[in-house]
């Protein structure tokens, strides 16, 4: 693991959690990563790695089934997890903000544009009305749209999808949030599209200094606009370290092969070509060990 | 059995079971005659009030009769409609549902009609208008509530039968030769009975109002058989002199109400997952 | 588009009102059992009866005495009530105020009821007080006006004795009134203790009515809500720092309501129907109440004019319905 260089933005150490639904299956074997500032820390793994667990337990919506068994979440010198609700709430929106994955279904389709994009910054930065739709209008200028008055006074289902995702990085952004959390937020998209938006994160996060932690499950994706990346596999951290050092020589026969699987890593794909089943074998042997060794989880 | 292990149904069907009981041996189980006036005796609070009368335990109404003995009498009205009534609308409707769900077409659209028209009066005018013109009487109340509630079981059985006749085993039966009714009857109708069921339930809880309803309307049987809407109505008028014979055939129709109703809901979320809600 | 479809909804329901009214106006002639039997002295002759007949218009044939009465209706002619010598119109008219009131009343009170318990349901979610309100609900589910309406008497005639059982207002109060919207217009006068005494006749039918339809809406409204609270979009904003009870109101309620607002609509006309067995226990002087005496009584024209009068209420609040789901629909409405 490379070391920061100065004091991480999120330093979350040691996360492990576990499934109560599924007889106590871990989800989360000891993960450790830092954001640093103005950091894109790249988070990758199949579906079911426990990536969007990592995010949900960032953002303090955990599902009911599942439990955080160990580990802190460090954010500004505080424990996220330990925060009470209200102190929580003061943090999420103000300084730690969302990019969702589903542009289509994270838009309220009965309020218009408008009223989502300014409720955040009249209740978090104490904007008025006014000023917060001329602060919405410039936002949507920065994300290059170009006709904001027509999209601030449009019902969600009047966008695109492209258009969508834009407005909902707006508002991320737009809140001047130390943290933004990506959450795949251009796999619903066409592939150009996915570009134009990948750019976008990349040059917001640029102007505004903001940390990035980007979950994604496409390696490809990943190399376009992450500073540092780390793989998951079944909760586990393989492998961490500087984005073009792990692409160029992967350490771990788990990114080999998910490098091999989608070869053309300037391009993203859609979707994971399946790992080799030595390669899982591997794994599973690997996690069996971590897990005998960390005295911690009870599966097979 | 899953419904054995529901203490909603266990609890509800067990009350219902206690009322058949209760109805079918009412002259052995009512201390007193439930007709037997003696007006020395009128309006007698319940045991454990002042000036209450040992034989009576529930008190007397206006006439000096037996309120427990009535209510007791009235359980018998009451169950003879649910199970009649309710019974004959679902066998009335059940029968148009399969044939609008099975033959399709024609027929469904004809009998879907139908149900859209009856469905956009109000039940509870529907019925007193049918028992104006039909006159009064147990049987008119049984008829008026199957005339008005055959839509449920209808409604309900033909999205069922056209359902279940696009499934595979329907086909089956047809490529291996069964004639249309026997089909109808044989493999549909037991896929469809469990809704059925738990309808027939709910429909019951449903008739035993009505019945009270027009019998404290005065449009039900005629005044000389207890009737828990009829003592109702007697109540209502002497409720200030004594509120017990309003409310022990209250509690009597409300604790059967629920009891059809948990039971119904009960048997819909055991025996069928569609009805689920 | 949207309009055209209520109106074509709106055209099928009034062709079956008019089959209803053929259906109803037969029925009520085939059958044994006349007005006039009923209204005449045991000892009138039959010529006397023939003449009573006669000047009700019975004595015609079927034929004829439906071509009146439609020839009637299209001129705004009721016909006149047997039993209470006036014009039939103006019966309803007389009746159909106190109904309203009482109607709009119960359903304001329904939708407050049953709105509020489901969300506060569906911020209890998951915790034993949501188990609380669900199995006190599902009795609530169980019972219906009558029953509402008979435990109220009970509870304020005997335990409670506050409130007035029967009537409307105080005859003494029921004087200097323009319209028949006594509640309505005592308030607009500002004649407020006039109002409140006709509130207190008023909360014992409404809450009987209320009741049954606040247990359908805390089912349904707190099903979509919980529902409702799980989308992204709500997620998202939960991310944004907003409290549970802002996501409720602000991001669930209103994409959550289209299914109550509907069902609420048809279970509007169930209240309608209910108003009259509820009408009749608190001798409450509205429609309902009137039709049961009607029927009692035989008096056809009256009946005739009822049915009419209960179907048109039911078009005007299907096609009310349609509207107001379409207006919340902003998908709908841009379609």
């Amino acid at each position: 693991m490379t070391a920061p260089k100065t004091m991480p933005r999120l330093a979350i150490e040691d996360l492990s959690a576990i499934s109560l639904r599924d007889g106590n299956r871990p989800i989360l074997r000891r993960v450790s990563l830092d954001v640093g500032l103005g950091e894109v820390h790249g988070l990758v793994g199949e579906s079911g790695a426990g990536k969007s667990t990592i995010a949900k337990a960032i953002l303090g919506i955990i599902p009911s089934q599942v439990r955080i068994a160990g580990g802190k979440i460090g954010f500004e010198g505080r424990d996220l997890l330990t925060l009470s609700g209200s102190a929580l709430r003061a943090v999420l929106g103000r300084d730690i903000a969302l990019v969702p994955q589903d542009p289509t279904t994270a838009l309220n389709p009965s309020r218009r544009i408008d009223a989502q994009m300014t409720d955040g910054l009249r209740l978090k930065r104490g904007l008025s009305a006014k000023e917060a739709r001329l602060r919405a209008h410039s936002l949507l200028e920065e994300v290059q749209i170009r006709d904001p008055d027509r999209v601030l006074a449009s019902y969600p289902h009047q966008l695109s999808g492209g258009m969508r995702q834009r407005v909902l990085i707006a508002a991320a952004f737009g809140l001047e949030p130390k943290l933004v959390i990506a959450d795949e937020p251009t796999t619903a998209l066409d592939v150009t599209v996915q570009k134009q938006i990948l750019r976008l994160i990349r040059a917001l996060q640029e102007r505004h200094g903001t940390s990035v932690l980007f979950v994604s499950h496409d390696l490809g994706v990943v190399a376009k606009i992450c500073d540092r990346v780390t793989v998951l596999y079944m909760g586990k951290v393989v492998e961490q370290g500087a984005t073009a050092a792990v692409l160029a020589a992967p350490r771990h026969a788990y990114t080999k092969a998910l490098l091999a699987a989608n070869p053309r890593y300037d391009r993203p794909d859609t979707g994971l070509e399946p790992t080799p089943p030595e390669v899982i074998t591997a794994l599973r042997a690997e996690i069996a060990a971590f897990d005998a060794g960390s005295g911690e989880a009870r599966d097979g | 059995m899953r419904l054995i292990s529901d203490p909603k149904v266990v609890v509800a069907g067990g009350f219902i079971l206690f009322l058949i009981v209760v109805a079918i041996f009412a002259p052995l189980i009512a201390p007193q005659d439930p007709l037997a006036q003696n007006l020395l005796t009128a309006t007698l609070p319940p045991i454990g009030f002042p000036d209450a009368e040992p034989g009576f335990l529930l008190g007397t109404d206006g006439l000096g009769r037996d309120v427990l003995s009535r209510v007791i009498f009235g359980s018998r009205v009451s169950l003879t409609v649910a199970f009649v009534a309710a019974g004959l609308a679902c066998l009335i409707g059940s029968i148009l549902g399969l044939l609008a769900g099975y033959l399709g077409t024609f027929a469904d659209t004809v009998i879907s009609r139908l149900v859209d028209v009856w469905m956009a009066f109000p039940p509870v005018l529907l019925s007193i208008l049918l028992i104006a013109v039909i006159g009064t009487g147990l049987h008119s109340v049984i008829i008026a509530i199957v005339v008005i509630d055959w839509t449920r079981f209808c409604r309900v059985v033909r999205t069922e039968t056209m359902s279940q006749a696009q499934m595979d085993y329907v086909t089956a039966a047809q490529a291996v030769g069964f004639s249309r009714p026997a089909i109808l009857f044989r493999e549909i109708l037991p896929n469809v009975v469990p809704v059925l069921i738990a309808l027939l339930t709910l429909e019951m809880g449903i008739a035993v109002v009505v019945e009270a309803i027009l019998s404290f309307v005065g449009l039900s049987v005629s005044s000389d058989t207890p009737t828990w809407g009829g003592m109702i109505a007697e109540g209502r008028q002497i409720v200030h002199e004594g509120w017990w014979v309003l409310a022990a055939p209250l509690a009597a129709l409300f604790a059967t109400v629920v009891a059809f109703n948990q039971l119904g809901d009960g048997l819909a979320r055991s025996l069928d997952p569609v009805l689920r809600r | 588009m949207l309009l055209a479809v209520i109106a074509n909804r709106a055209a099928m329901a009034l062709v079956t009102l008019a089959g209803v009214a053929v259906v109803v106006f037969i029925l009520l002639r085939v059958v044994p059992g006349d007005p006039v039997a009923m209204m005449i002295s045991p000892g009138a002759s039959a010529a006397d009866i023939a003449a009573l007949k006669a000047h009700y218009g019975l004595d015609a044939p079927l034929l004829v005495q439906f071509g009146i009465w439609t020839k009637g209706i299209v001129e705004g002619d009721f016909g006149t009530s047997i039993t209470l010598h006036r014009h039939v119109t103006s019966v309803l008219a007389d009746r159909l105020p106190a109904t309203i009131e009482l109607a709009v009343m119960a359903l304001f009170v329904a939708v407050t009821l049953g709105g509020g318990i489901a969300i506060v349901g569906t911020l209890l979610r998951r915790t034993p007080g949501e188990a609380v309100i669900d199995g006190l609900n599902s009795v609530m589910l169980a019972v219906p006006d009558f029953i509402w309406a008979l435990a109220l008497v009970l509870l304020f005639a005997v335990a409670l004795p506050v409130l007035p059982l029967t009537g409307q207002i105080d005859p003494a109060l029921a004087e200097g009134f323009s319209t028949r919207f006594y509640l309505t217009e005592s308030v607009l006068t500002g004649r407020f203790a006039v109002a409140g005494n006709i509130l207190s006749h008023m909360i014992m039918p409404t809450l009987a009515l209320a009741l049954p339809l606040a247990a359908v809406i805390v089912r349904l409204l707190k099903q979509s809500l919980k529902e409702a609270m799980l989308q992204d979009y709500v997620l998202l904003a939960r991310i944004k720092g907003f409290g549970e009870l802002r996501l409720v109101l602000q991001e669930a309620l209103r994409n959550a309501i289209g299914p109550t607002l509907a069902l609420t609509g048809v279970q509007f006309t169930f209240l309608i129907g209910g108003t009259v067995i509820v009408e009749r226990i608190f001798a409450y002087p509205g429609i309902g109440n009137l039709a049961i005496d009607a029927i009692i009584n035989r008096d056809f024209p009256l009946i005739q004019g009822l049915v009419l009068l209960f179907g048109l209420i039911f078009i005007l609040i299907n096609i009310g319905i349609d509207l107001t789901v379409a207006a919340l629909k902003p998908r709908l409405r841009h379609a």
